[in-house]
Order: structure tokens, then sequence, then C-alpha cells
């Protein structure tokens, strides 16, 4: 039993650095590509045909319903066996991002099916092919209401990527681990990166919840 | 994969998730009603320790809490955890937090006249929760809930980077004998979602008898 000790802190300082804007990187990539690849999914949800709709939906309901652990292992394991050599920077950064593009395909759904139908209307009288119909209709609206919701799962994402310390990404939490495995203080690193999440994740949520004020209502 | 690994590792890790996954939502239900109902509460400082509750667990990472909990209580208060409680302790009070908000919506989505009528008719605090509040609040908090026993379901996966052999740890330990990572990750993949199915159907059930028990007809936007 040992009590507190500042210098471990200082100590910690430059790795913690480090941690952060890894940490940071990974949520802003994966962000991007959860974004993006959510809008994918929503609009294989609404495709014509079933032999699309059918797929989009089983395969999206499966990962969301899996462990990101196990699929972060999964993509670190096999992908090499598959001939495919990522860093696990690069395999975790991919993971995450398709692990929450299942969250936000769902919040898109919710934002497209809460634009009124006499939009679409408006938009096939005045015969817009379906792409504009989309990128200068349906979309502007939708987004605006859903970026609360999307920000929500970008604090809900940053919570995770402490996950990919269990591949061996330096993000906080693995460099938390490393600074104890060389000065055998448990107690600073580790506490300082749990108090690093709540001061970035309790700000953030309070701005979502008022952006969701302006935004949505 | 041999017969021998399977009933080594993997049917028992089946067997530790399934428990790890019940003692944590039987933790974090106990937490969410408390916290939940606390936040409800008129006394400013009750709700402003639930309120600084809420916040802080769900602003904190649940394996970071999870580490914090092994690592360092042993060395800061001198209590040592073993690795499952840890992570009970940790699941349960992280998605104890996010209960709250849940029981915390429902409780306030009852309309206002039915707590007004408790208060006519003389109940104590209590039975006013018990009587007239939950049997309405209930059903409407299964289906959130729902969402978060799978994910739930889904942290319990953290607790193998403690060293609890659950089925994401003993896919490790096959892949490491075996050095067949798709086929085992994918059968561990499609047990999770197995779990999970059953959660949401079991959920889905216990909805329906909440729901009749109470009384309620489905009147969409009615009787507010």
């Amino acid at each position: 039993m040992n009590g507190w000790d500042w210098s471990a802190v200082v100590d910690f300082m430059p790795r913690f650095r480090d941690g952060l804007i890894l940490t940071l990187r990974v949520l802003v990539l994966g962000s991007l590509l959860s974004f993006t690849l959510g809008l994918v999914w929503a609009i294989g949800f609404r495709a014509g045909t079933r032999l699309v709709r059918w797929p989009v939906h089983a395969v999206t309901e499966f990962i969301r319903n899996t462990p990101l652990l196990v699929q972060l292992f999964f993509f670190f394991f096999v992908l090499p066996e598959w001939g495919v050599q990522f860093s696990g920077l690069t395999t975790g950064t991919i993971a995450i991002g398709l692990h929450y593009s299942t969250y936000t395909a769902q919040v898109y759904r919710a934002g497209i099916d809460a634009v009124p139908a006499g939009q679409w209307e408006a938009a096939t009288a005045l015969s817009l092919p379906v792409g504009r119909t989309w990128t200068a209709v349906i979309l502007p609206q939708a987004i605006r209401r859903i970026v609360p919701a999307l920000g929500n799962y970008v604090i809900s994402m940053l919570k995770d990527t402490p996950l990919l310390a269990g591949i061996s990404v330096l993000e906080m939490l693995q460099q938390s681990r490393l600074e104890s495995a060389s000065t055998f203080q448990y107690t600073e690193p580790l506490t300082v990166v749990g108090i690093a999440f709540v001061l970035i994740a309790c700000p953030a949520s309070l701005l979502m919840r008022a952006l969701e004020r302006r935004l949505v209502h | 994969m041999t017969a021998g690994l399977w009933t080594q590792w993997m049917l028992p890790g089946i067997w530790i998730t399934v428990q790890l996954t019940l003692y944590s939502a039987a933790l974090a239900t106990v937490v969410a009603f408390a916290v939940g109902t606390a936040r409800t509460r008129r006394a400013r400082p009750v709700r402003f320790l639930a309120g600084l509750y809420t916040e802080i667990f769900r602003g904190t990472s649940a394996l970071v809490l999870m580490f914090w909990l092994f690592f360092v209580m042993p060395s800061l208060f001198g209590w040592a955890l073993v690795p499952m409680w840890a992570a009970v302790l940790a699941l349960g009070l992280s998605y104890g937090a996010y209960g709250a908000e849940v029981v915390r919506g429902a409780l306030n989505s009852v309309a206002p006249a039915q707590r007004e009528a408790a208060v006519a008719l003389n109940f104590t605090s209590w039975q006013r929760l018990r009587l007239v509040l939950l049997p309405q609040a209930v059903p409407e908090m299964i289906p959130p809930f729902s969402n978060l026993l799978v994910e739930l379901l889904k942290g319990t996966a953290l607790v193998s980077l403690l060293g609890v052999a659950d089925v994401s740890f003993a896919a490790y330990l096959v892949r490491l004998a075996t050095q067949e990572s798709a086929r085992i990750y994918s059968v561990t993949l499609v047990i999770y979602f197995v779990l999970a199915f059953a959660l949401t159907r079991g959920m889905r059930t216990l909805e329906r008898k909440t729901r009749a028990g109470a009384g309620v007809v489905a009147t969409p936007g009615g009787a507010r």
C-alpha cells in the first residue's frame, strides 16, 4: 500500500501526451469512417431490392451485436492470414469505424425517416434525379437533426478506444501500462488516464445536449 | 478445433460470460433504480449527487475503470479484488449509470396526473413509487434496457484483458494452440451473437408480461 505520488504524474506526462494524440487520431479517423460507412448502410436499408436490403440488415445486426474486442482480434489475427498486412493502429481504426458505422447507420435511418414524405414527393414532382434528391433535399434536412446523436456516438467511440490496447496500439491506456511496467507506479498513470476520459467526455456530452436543444427542437 | 479444446476452454468460457452478464446486470439494475429514482427526488443534494454519479461513470471508459479497480485500488486503499469481481463491479457501475438515465426518463414520462392522484390519495412517497409510478414506467424501460443488456454482454469481453477465462479469453488460448484464427474468431463472434439474440428475445417476453401486469393497453400517443 502506497500513497499518491505527484512526481509519478509528472513523469507520465510525455507518454500521456503521445497516447492522447494517438487516441484523438484514432477517434477522428474512426468517426469519419463510421459516418461514411453508416450512410452507405442507411442507404442500403432503403434499397429497392431485397437482395441488397437483407444482406445489409444481416451484416449490420451481426456487427452491432458482437463485441468490438473480439472483432479487433478477428481483424488483427485474420487479416494477415489473408495476406493483408496492416499495423495494429490501422486495424484498430478500421475495426472501430466499422463497429460504430452500424450504430450511425441506425441514426441516419431515423434521421432520413423523419424527413416528411412531402419532401420526397416534392422532389419527385420537380423531377429531380435520385442523386440530387438525396444530396440537395433529404440529407441536408436529415443530417441537421442527427448531429447530436452522431456526436454521442463519437463520445462512445472515445470511451472504446482503450480496447485498442488489446492489440498493442499505444493509446492512452497502453501508454499507462508501459509506464507502470517501467516505473512500478500503478496508481498514478492509470488514474490520470481515467480522469482524462471523464474530463473529455463530460464537457463533450454537455455540448451535445446543448446542440440537441438548438438543432432538433 | 478439437473436442478437448471445446470442453476444456470454450464451454466453461461461455458459462463465465453468461455469469458475468447476469451478475453485472443485477448490479447495474440495482444501481440504475437507486440512482435513477434519486434523480427524480425533490431534495437538491440527492439530485446533485445522483447526477454527479451518472456524469462520472458515463464519462469514464469501462475498460479503464476495470483496470483501475483491479490495479489501483489495492495499492491505494489496500483492498484487492478477484479479477471476476473487479469486472462485475466495473461493468455494473458504468452500465448502471446508463441505466439510471433510462429509469429517470421513464419515471418522468409517467403522466403527471398519476403522481398528483397518488398525492391526493395520501400515498407515502414509497407507495407512490411502488404502486403508481413504477408499474407504469417499467414497461417503458424495457426496450432501452434490452439494448443496454446487449451492450453489457459485449462489454463482458473486456474481462479477457484481465485474464478472466471467458469466451474471448478461451478463443485467444485456442488460437495460440491451433493457429486457426479465422475459424476460432468466427465461432466466437457467432456465440456472442446467439447470446445477444437470446437476451433480446427474453427481454421482449418480459416487456409483454410487465405491460400486461400494468394493465396498459397500447394507445400510441394517447392518454397523456
